[in-house]
C-alpha cells in the first residue's frame, strides 16, 4: 500500500509527466487554449495510459525481457529481445488507441463525442509512449504498480494541462510584450509552473513515515546537492532544488 | 516510382529546394514556430554533447524516414498512414538505440528514454505528414535536413547557455576551474547557477529565444 501511494504522489506531483521531463509538450502547447478541450485531452491521455501501461508492463514481462520466455519453454532462458521494445510499444499503443476509440464509438456514444477527436491524436503524444519507456526503465514489480503508474502519470498530464489552459483563458486580457504571446508567455508560464512543481520533490510518504522521529531533511538536500555536482542528470538533480529555494 | 509524366528536369538545388533547407531555420522553425518536437528539445539540453547526439540521431532518422515514407507514398493506404509512419520511425529509432548504445554508451545512458522518444518527435510525424507524403524522394530529404538543423539550432543554442553557466562546462570541459576544489573563479566567489539546469529552466530559455526571434521578425507575431 505505502509502495502505490508513492507510486502515486511522485507520478503525480514530483515526477510530473509535463514539468519533470517535459513529455507530451506538442499537444500541450496546441490544446490547451481553453479549459473544455483540455480537460477532455486530459481525461483521454489518463484513460489510454491507464490501459496501455498494463498492456505493456505483461508485454514486457512475458515477452521481451531477458528470460522472460520461459513460460513457453525453459530453453528460452537467455532470449533477450527488449531491442524489439519500441516497435512493439509503440504498435501496442498504435492499436490500442485504435481499439479504444472504436469500443468508446460503439459502447459510450456519449463519451465519444466528448473525448472522439482527441484519441487519434494520443497515438503520437510522447506521454504515452514515455509512460511505457519509463514503466520499462522503473522495472515495476506487479502489474498494479504498472497500472497505478499508467492512470497516476495521467492524472499527473490532466492537472497540468487544466492548469494552464486556465491560466491561458486569463492571460488573454493582459498586456503582454507582443513578441511573446502566444507561445512565449506560455513557456514561460509552464517554467514557473515547472519551479512550483519542483517544491513537491522528495516527497516521499514511506521515508516520512520511518524517519518521523528522524533527521530534518535538510541533511538529504545536501547530499543531494553534492551529488549534482557531478551528475547533470534529472533525478539527481530534483533533490537539489531544497537547498536551491531555502 | 510512379511518375508517369515527365516534368521537365529540376536542378538539383533550384531556387525551390534551397528554400526547403534556410526556411526552418528560421521562418518557419519547427521548435519556435510549428511547435514541434519540444519535448526532447527541453529535456537533452543539460549538455552539448547530448544536444549534438540527439539532433544528429533526429537527423538519421528524419532524413532517411522522409525518404522512405516519400518512396511509399503512393502505396501506402491513407487509413493505415500512422501506423505505416509509425513502424518506420521505430525501425530507424530502434538502429539509432543500437548504435548509440554501443559506440557511445554514457551518452545513451544519459539520454535514456529520449532516444526511444525520438518515435513520438512530433516535428518528425509532422514531417511525414506534412511533405513526405505528397513530395519525391529528393525534396523530402532537403525538407529533413532543414528541419532537422532548425531544431538542432535551437538545441544548441539552449544548451550552450545551460552548460556554461549551469555546470561551468563547455564541451565536458571545464570553464571556470574546479568548483569543489575552488579553483579560478570559484576562488573569488562565483558560482555556478544550479537552477539553469533543472528543467524549468529550459522552458524559460526556449521563451526567450522566441521572444527575441519575434522580435527581430514581426510578421511571426501572434493573435493571442
Amino acid at each position: 500500500m505505502v509502495d502505490h501511494i508513492n507510486i502515486f504522489l511522485k507520478a503525480v506531483f514530483s515526477e510530473n509527466m509535463i514539468f519533470a521531463y517535459f513529455l507530451g509538450m506538442c499537444s500541450y502547447l496546441a490544446v490547451s487554449k481553453t479549459v473544455k478541450t483540455a480537460v477532455g485531452l486530459g481525461a483521454a491521455v489518463i484513460f489510454v495510459l491507464g490501459v496501455t501501461v498494463p498492456v505493456n508492463w505483461l508485454l514486457e514481462n512475458y515477452v521481451l525481457k531477458e528470460g522472460a520466455l520461459t513460460w513457453i519453454d525453459p530453453s528460452y532462458a537467455d532470449m533477450d529481445l527488449s531491442f524489439l521494445s519500441f516497435i512493439m510499444f509503440i504498435a501496442v499503443i498504435a492499436s490500442i488507441v485504435q481499439l479504444v476509440e472504436m469500443l468508446v464509438e460503439k459502447f459510450a456514444p456519449a463519451l465519444y463525442g466528448a473525448l472522439g477527436i482527441f484519441l487519434p491524436l494520443i497515438a503520437v503524444n510522447c506521454s504515452i509512449l514515455g509512460g511505457a519507456l519509463f514503466m520499462q526503465e522503473r522495472q515495476y514489480s506487479t502489474i498494479g504498480e504498472a497500472t497505478n503508474f499508467g492512470i497516476s502519470s495521467g492524472i499527473g498530464w490532466f492537472l497540468a494541462i487544466v492548469a494552464i489552459a486556465a491560466i491561458r483563458e486569463k492571460i488573454k486580457y493582459s498586456h503582454i510584450p507582443a513578441p511573446m504571446r502566444g507561445l512565449g508567455i506560455t513557456f514561460v508560464t509552464t517554467g514557473l509552473m515547472g519551479i512550483a512543481f519542483m517544491s513537491f520533490s522528495g516527497l516521499n510518504y514511506a521515508e516520512a513515515e520511518k524517519e518521523s522521529c528522524g533527521d530534518e531533511p535538510g541533511t538529504t538536500s545536501e547530499t543531494g546537492a553534492v551529488e549534482v555536482e557531478s551528475e547533470s542528470d534529472e533525478t539527481t538533480m530534483v533533490y537539489d532544488i531544497n537547498s536551491e529555494e531555502n | 516510382m510512379s511518375e508517369k509524366v515527365k516534368a521537365p528536369k529540376e536542378p538539383l538545388f533550384s531556387k525551390k529546394n534551397k528554400r526547403l533547407v534556410v526556411e526552418p531555420l528560421d521562418d518557419n522553425n519547427p521548435v519556435t514556430i510549428q511547435v514541434l518536437g519540444i519535448c526532447s528539445a527541453l529535456a537533452i539540453t543539460v549538455s552539448i554533447e547530448q544536444a549534438l547526439v540527439m539532433t544528429g540521431s533526429v537527423l538519421f532518422v528524419l532524413g532517411a524516414g522522409n525518404m522512405i515514407i516519400s518512396m511509399l507514398r503512393n502505396l501506402i493506404p491513407s487509413r493505415i498512414r500512422i501506423i505505416v509512419q509509425l513502424v518506420v520511425v521505430a525501425s530507424l529509432v530502434i538502429i539509432v538505440n543500437e548504435v548509440l548504445k554501443a559506440f557511445m554508451p554514457d551518452v545513451a545512458e544519459k539520454l535514456s528514454v529520449f532516444v526511444g522518444l525520438i518515435i513520438t518527435n512530433c516535428i518528425i510525424m509532422g514531417r511525414f505528414e506534412a511533405f513526405a507524403m505528397a513530395n519525391k524522394p529528393w525534396p523530402s530529404l532537403l525538407d529533413a535536413i532543414g528541419n532537422t538543423v532548425g531544431y538542432g539550432v535551437i538545441l544548441v543554442l539552449v544548451s550552450v547557455f545551460r552548460e556554461i553557466f549551469g555546470s561551468g562546462k563547455f564541451f565536458g570541459m571545464t570553464l571556470f576551474g574546479d568548483r569543489i576544489e575552488g579553483t579560478g573563479a570559484y576562488s573569488v566567489g562565483y558560482m555556478d547557477n544550479n537552477f539553469i539546469i533543472l528543467a524549468p529552466f529550459a522552458l524559460f530559455a526556449v521563451g526567450i529565444i522566441i521572444w527575441i526571434q519575434r522580435a527581430r521578425n514581426t510578421k511571426l507575431i501572434e493573435e493571442h
